[in-house]
């Protein structure tokens, strides 16, 4: 660069200011109201879910949360999301107790039992899993797996439990039995990922301290990885719980589909229905503004659960990353 | 991470194995080698980190393993109680005979050898999540033991015995992560002989601890070497010299140089080891 | 100090007396939880093995040319295809894509360079992670009554915002997150340069970071090109080709959703097809965005 006169450089300097700062506000601008989108899209949907509910709520109030009936007659009109409140809570319970351990186990096994050899592909295929879209673990779920699950599971245990009320139904493969196992199989890969990396935090000065007094793996495992990560797990479980309640398409292709008092499941093999599976069967089809309202609320009941369900989730999740105070690492 | 769990086999056999080797029984009566290291090898996958090590470790006495950084003095203490194989691609061969039982034997299970010689860590690693009492306890429930009383007076004795009994005898149930550095050692040493061990590890135990809190340890030394025979890994030449027995002399994996520690520093045999002990490098 | 050092000698039976009779059991348990662990392992590799192994059993058999090009023939007749669902589906995630990547990316990029100790950040984050746990289902009410109630019908415009709104998030945390591991020497370089803060951003910082956003943004296309509930109430899913932003079209998951309602073998077998194209289609994805990531990085530092 030759050197200027003090006036030329100051104008040529000015030029750069000047252009700076309007690349620069032009800039901030633009990520400033990208980020405010990020506020508005929640604000829209707070608003859409209210405005779509508003008339059932107004119509039946707190009624609608422990009615069983779903009469869309003219006339006639009467809507209550229990039985649907009790399928999702259900379904999603049976998936957790299926779910959890054993994304727990598998979170051990690449953790601490696998060389990395295993353990780095293996973690890669459990990912996959996360991958595979509902519509087609559905479509599995219809055609193959639930024949397996009626043959090798609900016809055994109905043979011999038959007597007792939990198991009193003729299983056919399409219930609530059903959708909480392929509701497991899907939240295998969030929560045991998120084991994974909990349990990779923990120092393994705490391991040696452990072995040096001459515990087995497990008790390794036990003593010193555990209490570590004992709020991660719940977390990890949590957003696990969270994909559980709220998926739908999965659950419409399997759950049997009922709809009144007669989809509150009283056994293990009983059909049922779920907030979201109603919503995406009867939706295009809803006969009146006051049954589309109905399925919007049940639609807020959803976003209510599990807004609750992530946000609490997320604040476990986090304390257990981060590595807490006291605790040195290595 | 994946520490890799070693073959195992029964304590009754650990027992069985001790009478049958004949040629140890002759030897075992005039036994004064606590340990003895034979024509050990410690790898990390392909490279060799100790060299054909042979030693004898004398009972109740202090040994101390010293060096320059990466000669190889940790990766053979963690050779005698087996912690060595616990790295990824880590292994051993050779004999390490204890009290008569070679504890590389393949019938041996190295959960029972950790039982009986145990270590003590560079850094203080209690368990955050226990206590006091809790901590010192830990290795006594792992295994088993589970009366009330008798695990109250190992615990009140082994804390005493690492000289820290009056300290915390008020506070047990405290976390054992309230405690200042130096404490904390003295917690994971009482964590180790609360297991009754026959000889005790220590990987640089003051390394991590200001010089008041490395004196008191080193005072603990001298007085448990009564009871306990103790290898203690150091790169502190002075320390070496203070409280050590015996002391090894290891360079890039090779044991140079082992003797009477009063020997060892006065007159050293090899001009490495001169030349190490004189500061001239390390 | 102890009074006599030997006195530890009485505790030393008791302890391995103790340990002596326990050991057997200990041994056993940890034996246990290890097979426990692989048995739980295979549990979840056996699904997704059948699952593959279904699809393309199944699948293969129905691909044939008219498939990829027809419209559905009458139902139950097993003819035509599902070509108007590939278009519709290529489509609607296109224009999903277009809209929230770069929204995505412009969040994170505000929230990792230009965001402030304050309040607006800390919501921005917030609610950020709220809208990644949304239901989809929820997501399609929100598209059915802001949008189509709105514009009075069911359109491609309305299914590509609600998926976008199911991408934004997705793609905000992967680029925040992404841009944060990039060191802050080269902000500094570029500072001390006397470079605008936009164009450090654009020119030095984003494109070290390009795998790893690239990377967000394909696992957050990938995550839409599947999902069908949101499209269940925005798009209506017709058996026509596109017909304008505005108007219904078909798209890939509804498709299949239907098919497998319907009491045909032929209907399932068309299922199945389209199963294998929109797995082909988001592997073709995954594959070919993370080959053009490869080769512009070779292009940037030559």
């Amino acid at each position: 660069m030759t050197s200027l006169g003090s006036k030329n450089s100051r104008y040529i300097s000015s030029l750069f200011i000047v252009r700076n700062k309007g690349h620069d506000k032009l800039f901030s601008g633009l990520v400033i109201g990208a980020a405010a989108y990020t506020l508005l899209m929640v604000g829209l949907v707070a608003f859409s879910v209210m405005k779509g509910s508003i008339d059932i709520f107004s119509a039946e109030g707190i009624q609608f949360f422990y009615q069983s009936d779903w009469n869309a007659v003219e006339g006639r009109e009467s809507f209550g999301a229990f039985p649907y409140i009790i399928g999702t809570l259900l379904s999603s319970a049976l998936a957790m107790a299926i779910g959890v351990p054993i994304s727990l186990a598998i979170a051990i096994f690449i953790s601490e039992i696998a060389p990395p050899r295993i353990g780095t592909p293996l973690s890669f295929v459990t990912e996959l899993l996360a991958a595979v879209p509902s519509i087609i673990y559905g479509l599995w779920a219809l055609f193959v797996f639930r024949f397996w699950v009626r043959d090798l599971i609900e016809k055994p245990l109905y043979d011999a439990f038959g007597s007792l009320p939990f198991f009193a139904k003729t299983p056919f493969g399409l219930d609530i039995f059903t959708a909480g196992i392929v509701l497991a199989i899907m939240i295998i890969p969030i929560i045991s990922s998120i084991c994974r990396e909990v349990m990779r935090v923990v120092p393994d000065s705490q391991r040696e301290a452990a072995y040096s007094l001459g515990a087995t793996r497990w008790e390794t495992v036990r003593v010193a990885v555990f209490p570590y990560v004992k709020s991660g797990i719940v977390g990890a479980s949590m957003l696990g719980l969270g994909r559980a309640v709220g998926e739908t398409i999965l659950v419409t292709m399997i759950i049997g589909n009922v709809i009144g008092p007669s989809a509150i499941p009283t056994t293990l093999f009983s059909q049922g229905q779920t907030l979201s599976s109603l919503i995406a069967n009867e939706f295009n089809e809803a006969s009146s503004d006051l049954h589309l309202s109905a399925l919007i609320a049940l639609g807020a009941i959803l976003l209510v659960l599990t807004m609750a369900i992530n946000v609490g989730a997320r604040l476990l999740v986090k304390k257990k990353i981060k590595p807490s105070s006291g605790a040195k690492s290595q | 991470m994946a520490i890799e769990e070693p073959i195992e086999a029964d304590e009754a056999m650990l027992e069985g194995a001790k009478e049958s080797t004949s040629e140890t029984k002759v030897q075992e009566s005039t036994e004064k080698y606590k340990v003895r290291i034979e024509k050990v090898n410690g790898w990390y996958g392909a490279k060799r980190a100790i060299k054909d090590v042979n030693l004898n470790v004398k009972d109740k006495a202090v040994t101390a393993f010293i060096g320059p950084s990466g000669c190889g003095k940790t990766t053979l203490l963690r050779c005698l109680n087996r912690m060595h194989e616990l790295t990824p691609g880590a292994h051993a061969d050779g004999r390490v005979v204890v009290d008569g039982i070679d504890i590389y034997d393949k019938s041996i299970d190295p959960v029972v050898i950790r039982r009986r010689i145990g270590m003590v860590f560079q850094k203080p690693n209690p368990f955050p999540t226990m206590s006091i009492f809790d901590n010192v306890a830990a290795g006594l429930r792992l295994n088993g033991m589970k009366n009330k009383t008798i695990l109250r007076e190992i615990v009140e004795e082994s804390l005493k015995n690492a000289a820290l009994w009056e300290e915390v005898k008020n506070e047990l149930e405290k976390p054992g992560m309230s405690l200042s550095g130096g404490q904390q050692q003295r917690l994971c040493i009482a964590r180790a002989l609360a297991m009754q061990p026959e000889v005790l590890l220590m990987d640089e135990p003051t390394s991590s601890l200001d010089p008041i809190g490395s004196s008191k340890i080193e005072e603990l030394v001298r007085l448990l070497k009564d009871s306990v025979t103790i290898i203690i890994v150091t790169h502190n030449m002075q320390q070496a010299a203070r409280v050590s027995d015996f002391t090894a002399f290891m360079y890039l994996g090779d044991l140079i140089e082992y003797g009477a520690t009063n020997q060892i520093f006065m007159k050293p045999e090899k001009e490495l080891t001169e030349r190490y002990i004189s500061g001239k490098f390390g | 100090m102890t009074d006599d050092p030997r006195s530890s000698k009485k505790y030393s039976k008791i302890v391995h007396e103790t340990v002596n009779k326990k050991y057997k059991k200990r041994i056993i348990v940890n034996k246990l939880v290890t097979i426990f662990t692989i048995v739980c392992v295979i549990a979840a590799i056996v699904p997704l093995a059948s699952i593959l192994l279904e699809v393309i059993k199944n699948g293969v058999s129905a691909i044939s040319f008219e498939f990829l090009t027809q419209p559905q023939g009458s139902i139950g007749s097993g003819s035509g295809g599902i070509a108007p669902a590939i278009q519709g589906t290529i489509i609607v995630v296109g224009l999903a894509s277009l809209i929230g990547a770069p929204i995505g990316v412009l969040a994170g990029i505000y929230l990792s360079e230009f965001a402030r100790e304050g309040i607006f950040p800390d919501l921005v984050r917030f609610f950020n992670d709220v809208l990644t746990g949304l239901p989809s289902i929820v997501i399609g009410i929100v598209g059915y009554v802001a949008i189509v109630l709105s514009i009075g019908s069911f359109s491609v415009i309305a299914g590509a915002i609600s998926l976008s709104i199911i991408m934004i998030p997705i793609v905000v945390r992967v680029t925040e997150e992404t841009l944060k591991i990039v060191p802050y020497s080269f902000r500094e370089a570029g500072h001390s340069l006397g470079i605008s803060k936009a164009k450090i951003t654009l020119s030095i910082v984003l494109p070290s970071a390009k795998n790893g956003i690239l990377t967000g943004i394909v696992i957050a296309v990938s995550r839409i090109a599947g999902e069908t509930a949101p499209l269940i109430m925005t798009i209506l899913g017709t058996s026509l080709f596109f017909t304008g932003i505005t108007g219904p079209v078909d798209a890939l998951p509804l498709r299949i959703w239907r098919l497998a309602s319907q009491p045909y073998e032929s209907a399932h077998a068309f299922g199945w097809g389209s199963a294998l194209i929109l797995i082909l289609m988001i592997l073709a994805l995954s594959v070919g965005l993370r080959f053009l990531a490869q080769r512009n990085t070779f292009k940037v530092s030559a």
